[in-house]
């Protein structure tokens, strides 16, 4: 299995941030139209992840995960309950508060890689910073070595198509933790891979969630990979099931 | 622009056929502006070099629109209008067709008879004596006439007196000589309108039953098919415009749709809606702006050619209308296609296979 031993600073904390969960779901309910009646997708859901805590969500499908996620990374509201993201609660946030939510405190690792195509390894990670205004000089540093971390030291000129499956969700990874998020959020990571580039990617986030005491929450189908994370959530039918804390060696 | 200029560099053949599109486009409507432009100067430019505010005619039949060929005045009538509030001076003057032989050549041209004020400036000779001509520079040396030469007008041998600025009347270059010689020629006692200058009046308020008064630039539709031509041609601009917008249009609804899922991803980064939306406007601007300059230039250079056969005249304004017109428009179009990032949800980015 590969291993990567670049270790980054830790990520900065905001005065206050410390002991404070970076994810808090207190009673979630979301619905969406079903024809004439409305489907329940999250159904009186409370979860909190702390930092540097690696949460696994497993369930069928349609149970809630990918509502869980969407809900978490303020890219829906919803209907009724609390959602805290990093000490901010959505409820006061408009569309645009989202966005800066999004952009401040959270990063995403999606299904597929969803890299553009028409931007370099390092691009992918540097329109993060362009979104944030960043300077140029100090963020491309910082992406390098975000690169480097990943594994990916020297293919920064190269585009995702010149890419491997699992490069290319590397690069997701270092394009999340571009914008030094609180919490990141991994939309089943390993579907499109095979299982060692899969066991791979889950161990670098694990590393990550460590190093950058980072409150990480993968969404995942994939079981074998539930030996590596801190706790594991299970949905059905829109509900939290149980939470299982993973006692075994998974570091 | 992050995204939208590596666009560009990525996709280079679909923005180059777009540019390229875009460019061609700007190079008919340039061209058919400086044909325009040359056209309407062909027919006008005689009216316009004209030192007057407004022209008076004869009230036209009913049904009938007012026309220099139609329009037959007494000189009597001329003389009232001198005498009117308002005007400054009034000149009346004769047109008609009639041809020049000179040892080089027949030539057809239009013979205006009136004061030598109303003549363009002198480039040659001296201001003509009742009974010479001026003769335009085109007229000179088409026929091979020089300034002091006989030339045969409407079958009377009249003296070349001066050299004037090229003018022409209903395409046809212009000799100029007194109104009485222009009487006697055209076997007429009458004059075709009546020149004024005005001060603290308009046009329309000297009106009469029998006279009817247009300022100069009104003056223009007077020109027999002047009217109707310039309105083909810029019809003609305007669909080209209006298919540019269409192309443009097209190019980018097809374009935003096809990546609608890299902008879902960038939207769930954290990108606001404007941001989206400068980076597509600024990328739809940028190839506007390319190509239409590369048309305009392409259609300078070929107008520099076209004008030694044609009557091409570019000057600013004909080149910089239609270009800003090209992109303006398409820019609108561009936008148009482009406001469907505003709808781009995020949300969309999670679970999107791609």
């Amino acid at each position: 299995m590969t291993r990567f031993y670049t270790q980054l600073a830790p990520r900065t904390r905001p005065a206050g941030e410390v002991d404070r969960p970076a994810l808090v779901l207190d009673r979630v309910r979301l619905t969406f139209p079903d024809g004439d009646a409305r489907a329940v997708a999250l159904d009186d859901v409370t979860v909190r992840v702390g930092q540097a805590e690696f949460v696994a969500v497993t369930g069928p499908s349609g149970s809630g995960k990918s509502s869980l996620l969407a809900v978490a990374g303020a890219l829906i509201a919803p209907e009724s309950g609390r959602v805290v993201v990093a000490g901010e609660d959505l409820a006061g946030l408009d569309a645009a508060g989202r966005d800066r939510l999004r952009l401040a405190s959270i990063g995403f690792v999606f299904q597929q890689p969803n890299l553009l195509p028409s931007l370099t390894v390092l691009d992918q990670l540097m329109l993060v910073a362009h979104v944030r205004r960043s300077a140029a000089a100090p963020a491309r540093e910082r992406a390098l070595r975000l690169l480097d971390r990943v594994g990916l030291a020297g293919m920064q000129a190269r585009r995702p198509a010149a890419l491997s499956g699992g490069e290319r969700q590397r690069v997701s990874v270092a394009r999340a933790l571009m914008g030094d998020p609180a919490l990141l959020l991994v939309d089943e990571p390993t579907s499109a891979l095979d299982h060692d580039r899969g066991a791979a990617v889950v161990q670098l986030l694990r590393e990550i969630t460590d190093e950058r005491s980072l409150a990480t929450v993968m969404v995942t189908h994939d079981l074998q990979h539930l030996g590596r994370v801190d706790r594991t959530v299970t949905m059905a039918d829109g509900r939290l099931h149980d939470q299982a804390r993973t006692v075994d060696d998974r570091r | 622009m992050f995204i939208a200029w590596r666009d560009l560099a990525f996709a280079k053949g679909r923005f180059g056929l777009l540019g390229g599109v875009i460019a061609l486009m700007t190079f008919m409507v340039v061209m058919l502006s400086g044909l325009t432009a040359g056209l309407g100067a062909a027919s006008v430019s005689a009216v316009s070099s004209l030192p007057v505010d407004a022209i008076a005619f004869s009230q036209p039949a009913d049904g009938q629109d007012v026309s220099f060929t139609d329009s037959s005045l007494s000189a009597r009538a001329a003389d009232r209008l001198g005498g009117r509030t308002g005007v400054h001076a009034a000149y009346p003057f004769g047109l008609r067709p009639t041809q020049v032989e000179g040892p080089g050549a027949t030539v057809a041209v239009t013979l205006l008879g009136g004061d030598p004020a109303l003549y363009p400036a002198r480039t040659a000779g001296a201001t003509p004596a009742p009974g010479q001509v001026a003769i335009t520079a085109e007229v000179a040396d088409a026929a091979g006439l020089h300034v002091g030469e006989l030339a045969t007008v409407g079958g009377s041998r009249l003296r070349v007196a001066a050299v004037v600025d090229d003018a022409s009347f209903s395409h046809l270059p212009m000799v100029y000589t007194d109104l009485a010689t222009w009487q006697r020629l055209a076997h007429s006692e009458r004059v075709t309108a009546v020149g004024l200058r005005l001060s603290g009046t308009s046009p329309g308020a000297l009106d009469t039953d029998t006279v009817h008064v247009l300022s100069k630039k009104d003056a223009f539709a007077a020109v027999g098919s002047y009217t109707s031509e310039q309105g083909s041609l810029n019809l003609m601009r305007g669909l080209l415009i209006v298919v540019s917008v269409l192309v443009v249009g097209s190019f980018f609804t097809v374009w935003t749709m096809q990546r609608a899922g890299d902008l879902a991803v960038v939207r769930a980064i954290g990108a606001s809606r404007g941001y989206l939306l400068a980076d597509a406007l600024g990328q739809a601007a940028v190839v506007l702006l390319a190509g239409s300059a590369l048309g305009a230039g392409a259609a300078v250079a070929a107008g520099l050619v076209a004008a030694q056969v044609v009557p091409f005249h570019l000057a600013a304004p004909t080149l910089l209308v239609p270009l800003a017109a090209m992109a303006g428009t398409g820019l609108v179009g561009a936008a148009v296609s482009v406001r469907r990032i505003g709808s781009v949800d995020p949300l969309t980015a999670l679970g999107a296979a791609r």
